[in-house]
């Protein structure tokens, strides 16, 4: 019997590599599919006290999406990563291009600078933004020594524009990556076949260059929009009260106010949001670029 | 054509500007002799430096992210390599959608992941501490593990491991004298990559510890106290050479490992 | 060599999926022989190899080596050694190293282990190159390298995959006849996998023309040139012109086949249940001369040792070769002129008739 266990998995090759992959599933399973689980059972039950109420119940969810402030700050937190990425994006786009077709020799240091902000200290990024967005700041104090102003500029910090311009500042690298990737990957002789068949250069790239790197686009996009909706550090840094967004809420929930099932709550119907909207913005892009053509 | 090319470059050089220059203030305001973070600056100092080593809070949370870094570090980047490897050289049903699931990490909000986690351990009953705090940094670091590692193995070629088996060593001796030699670059890189996410990962951190603070928690906590900004700022300083300089040499390793593949394929 | 079976291949089938990669593949390599499996990708040839080898393991059947049984032992425990496609040479060790890779856990004396591998150095006529590095050589020193790796371990069965194909033809033929008289010297069995019907003729004792997962046939070069068992081998080696033919009677030993546009012709159709053959004729078995089946030709290429041409018989194009014994072009065989056919009714191969 036990002979034919070794054989078996002689044999098979299947079975030895997943039994090579099985520890790193099972911490998954255990550090990912197990909680997520939880946080979905979480979200309909009810707090009491210090117990939890295992009875089933929407209740949880008509908070979320019921309370006019909730839902204010789901759109609030959609707008602002739907923002975010747009100007990410947009500003990104043009810095691959000039790594992947103007540079030869040193697309290496290139890539390197561009890499290195992206493994810096997110959270020490932001703070410098609230140092030079602050009252007493950067931007107020140097202006104010420069005597261009005499008063320090209340509406830099503690909004939503704040919050977008760090975002934006943050994630920016982000960017970057997948879309020098997919502008990298293009067979430079596609752009010649298209110049010998009689297109200018602004033509070629709206119909090579530009198609050809929407997937990186497109990846880019999905990259920095999901992650930046529940972002935390930056609304509580630079967002005031009037930048909160929905992580901030959910925080509270496991800090202050002790009410997890509805932070669970929450946090499943951002995802659920986000997730919907990710996919209609995937969607309508794969129908623009097929009407591209 | 040239003009294009110098307007592009000129954009490139503003670019790298914007993404520079604002973090640049954390050591520029951390020389200041002033405790206020604001124009004009009043003069050039290094007491903050100083100052930083007497703290001995700020020391021990130090201590803690080494600590839970080093032990990230290395978890995920064995678990990366046992994926890497299984995903690489064996045909693994479904493995597109295993390597999708190992990759899920990256596409949830850090928030969801901490608190769902902390709903988890708090189920099972277990405490807070810097154990669990391992445990949600290797969730978020496997997947850099093994994209990292995935492409060193998809680098060399194949045929060495089944020559190593064929000329008569065992598995585990073949993963000695050729697997882990020709995977040390892609080893290395990822030792590097995944200690400086971990390191500077605060979210999680945040809501998976006990009483242990880290290093980002620490910071966090600081920046309540405007006197303690400029020491702030100097670990801050600290902290964002360090990890340059071990993103150069991550990468560096990286793509220096990578020449072999030309000279293994073909003649 | 014996005729008994030194590695047998018995009755081993391997399926990819719903592929059948092997399918019931049955042989039997005589002990030092250089045996070869020919046929297009995809015919199953390496994955045969391989399961020899023992990199993949059959789903059913078995494999013996001089009578034991190695179906299910591990790569690093079989008999069998393997020069790799890709060489496989290991870029972190020198060629010493390389060489003297599978010898360290055999723990030999030092000297014993330099002595190996210098006369392994030697047979590869590679004497000096100990140190120099993988990235340091060319393809056809890695090549070498490679296959002194693999021979230094003494193994009952080398097994080679498509071990010349990355070489320029120059190389390949000069690797060719190097590889049959290293072989011929140690006395080892090879198992040579090539697509290459020119390279495995040159070399073989016997090849198995393989397709689909089956062998069509085994046989030494000449009897599969000659004497092909069905079209498909007979097609797959050189060329061949191929005729839809009819049994009409018998005359001794010969039979009587109506073949147009050949006519009435006499070959050998022995073993043949049907009437309906196929008739196969080289050629360079096919001459030019003064009587026979009369043609015109149609198109004529000269390539230097010979001549190829196209001659059209009653609407028929028939391929003939004919070595260019004189110097100057023969009259009467250009473009446009009237000829006749002619062969040896030995020459003439008959098939079955396929469907």
């Amino acid at each position: 019997m036990g002979e034919r266990i070794v054989r078996f998995y002689r044999r098979s090759e299947a079975a030895r590599g997943l039994l090579l992959l099985s520890p790193t599933m099972a911490i998954m399973l255990a550090a990912l599919a197990a909680p997520m689980v939880l946080l979905a059972l979480y979200s309909f039950w009810t707090q009491d006290g210090y117990t939890v109420n295992t009875q089933a119940t929407l209740a949880q969810y008509a908070t979320s999406l019921g309370r006019p402030t909730y839902r204010a700050l789901f759109y609030r937190s959609i707008e602002i990563s739907a923002v975010v990425t747009l100007i990410t994006v947009l500003l990104a786009y043009p810095m691959a291009y000039f790594v992947a077709f103007r540079v030869e020799k040193t697309k290496f240091v290139w890539l390197i600078l561009l890499t290195i902000p992206f493994w810096t200290s997110y959270l020490l990024r932001v703070f410098a933004w609230k140092l030079i967005l602050g009252y007493n700041g950067v931007i107020n104090s140097g202006l104010m020594s420069l005597g261009l102003i005499h008063q320090p500029l209340e509406f830099l910090l503690y909004n939503p524009t704040a919050v977008v311009l760090t975002l934006a500042h943050a994630w920016a690298a982000f960017a970057i990556l997948p879309i020098y990737v997919s502008l990298e990957k293009i067979d430079r002789s596609l752009l010649d076949a298209a110049a010998d068949l009689g297109d200018g250069p602004v033509r070629r790239f709206l119909r090579v260059t530009l198609p050809l790197s929407l997937p990186g686009v497109i990846g880019a996009a999905v990259l920095i929009f999901v992650p930046t909706t529940g972002d935390y550090v930056t609304p509580s840094l630079v967002g005031g009260s009037g930048g909160v967004m929905i992580a901030n809420v959910i925080e509270e929930q496991f800090d202050k106010v002790g009410n997890w099932p509805l932070g669970a709550a929450l946090a499943m119907a951002s995802m659920a949001a986000v997730g919907v909207v990710t996919f209609l913005f995937v969607a309508a892009m794969r129908a623009a670029s097929a009407r591209l053509r | 054509m040239k003009n294009r090319r110098g307007g592009l470059l000129l954009y490139a050089i503003f670019y790298l500007a914007f993404l520079y220059v604002p973090v640049a203030f954390l050591p520029l305001f951390s020389f200041n002799k002033s405790v206020f973070i604001a124009f004009p600056l009043s003069g050039f100092t290094t007491q903050w430096y100083a100052q930083m080593f007497d703290d001995a809070d700020m020391l021990r949370a130090l201590g803690n992210s080494l600590e839970v870094g080093a032990i990230t570090a290395t978890l995920s980047t064995v678990l990366g390599l046992l994926a890497a490897k299984a995903l690489t050289r064996y045909r693994v049903p479904g493995a597109t959608a295993l390597l999708g699931f190992t990759s899920l990490p990256l596409f949830i909000p850090d928030i969801v992941l901490g608190i769902s986690i902390l709903i988890l351990l708090n189920a099972v009953g277990v405490p807070l501490s810097l154990v669990t705090v391992i445990a949600g940094h290797c969730l978020i670091c496997v997947p850099f593990a093994i994209t990292v590692l995935m492409s060193r193995f998809d680098g060399f070629d194949k045929s060495l491991e089944e020559a190593s088996l064929d000329l008569g060593e065992g598995g585990w001796m073949t993963f000695w004298r050729v697997t882990f030699p020709l995977a040390l670059p892609g080893i290395v890189s990822s030792l590097l990559l995944t200690f400086i996410v971990s390191f500077d990962e605060f979210l999680i951190a945040y809501f998976l510890a006990g009483n242990e603070a880290t290093l980002p928690i620490y910071i966090w906590g600081q920046l309540r106290f405007p006197e303690k900004l400029p020491a702030v700022l100097a670990l801050g300083a600290l902290i964002l050479v360090a990890s340059a300089v071990l993103v150069v040499i991550a990468e560096w390793v990286r793509s220096h490992g990578f020449k072999d593949r030309h000279r293994m394929i073909g003649a | 060599m014996s005729d008994e079976a030194y590695l047998h291949i018995d009755r081993v089938t391997k399926r990819f999926g719903s592929t059948v990669a092997v399918d019931a593949v049955d042989l039997a390599i005589r002990r030092g022989e250089f045996f070869s499996l020919l046929g297009p990708s995809g015919c199953g040839k390496t994955t045969l190899l391989r399961m020899i080898a023992g990199f993949e393991y059959p789903d059913s059947g078995d494999i013996f080596v001089e009578g034991q049984r190695i179906t299910d032992t591990p790569p690093n425990l079989r008999p069998s050694n393997m020069v790799f496609q890709s060489y496989a040479i290991f870029p972190h060790l020198n060629v010493f190293d390389n060489i003297a890779y599978g010898l360290r856990k055999d723990r030999l004396a030092r000297t014993e282990l330099n002595r190996r591998v210098k006369d392994a150095l030697a047979m590869i006529k590679l004497e000096g190159f100990g140190a120099r590095r993988a990235d340091e050589l060319s393809g056809g020193q890695r090549q070498r390298v490679a296959l002194a790796r693999a021979l230094v371990r003494r193994p009952k069965v080398l097994l080679l995959d498509e071990p010349l194909g990355a070489l320029d033809k120059r190389l390949r033929e000069a690797m060719q006849i190097e590889l049959r008289q290293l072989q011929k010297s140690v006395g080892i069995t090879f198992v040579f996998v090539t697509h290459d019907q020119e390279e495995a003729l040159s070399m073989s004792d016997r090849i198995a023309v393989m397709s689909g997962g089956k062998v069509l046939q085994v046989a030494s070069p000449r009897e599969l040139y000659e004497a092909p068992n069905c079209r498909e081998v007979a097609d797959f080696i050189g060329e061949i012109n191929f005729f839809d033919g009819t049994i009409i009677g018998r005359d001794g030993e010969l039979a009587e086949i109506d073949a147009p546009p050949l006519g009435r012709i006499k070959a050998k159709a022995d073993g043949l249940v049907r009437t309906k053959v196929l008739v196969a004729l080289r050629p360079e078995k096919i001459a030019l001369s003064e009587a026979g089946v009369p043609g015109t030709i149609a198109a004529a290429a000269y390539l230097g040792e010979r001549s190829h041409y196209a001659v059209t018989v009653a609407g028929r194009t028939i391929a003939v070769a004919a070595q260019n014994v004189a110097k100057s072009v023969v009259r009467g065989h250009a473009p446009g002129d009237a000829v006749h056919l002619s062969w040896e009714p030995e020459a003439v191969v008959v098939l079955p008739a396929e469907n």
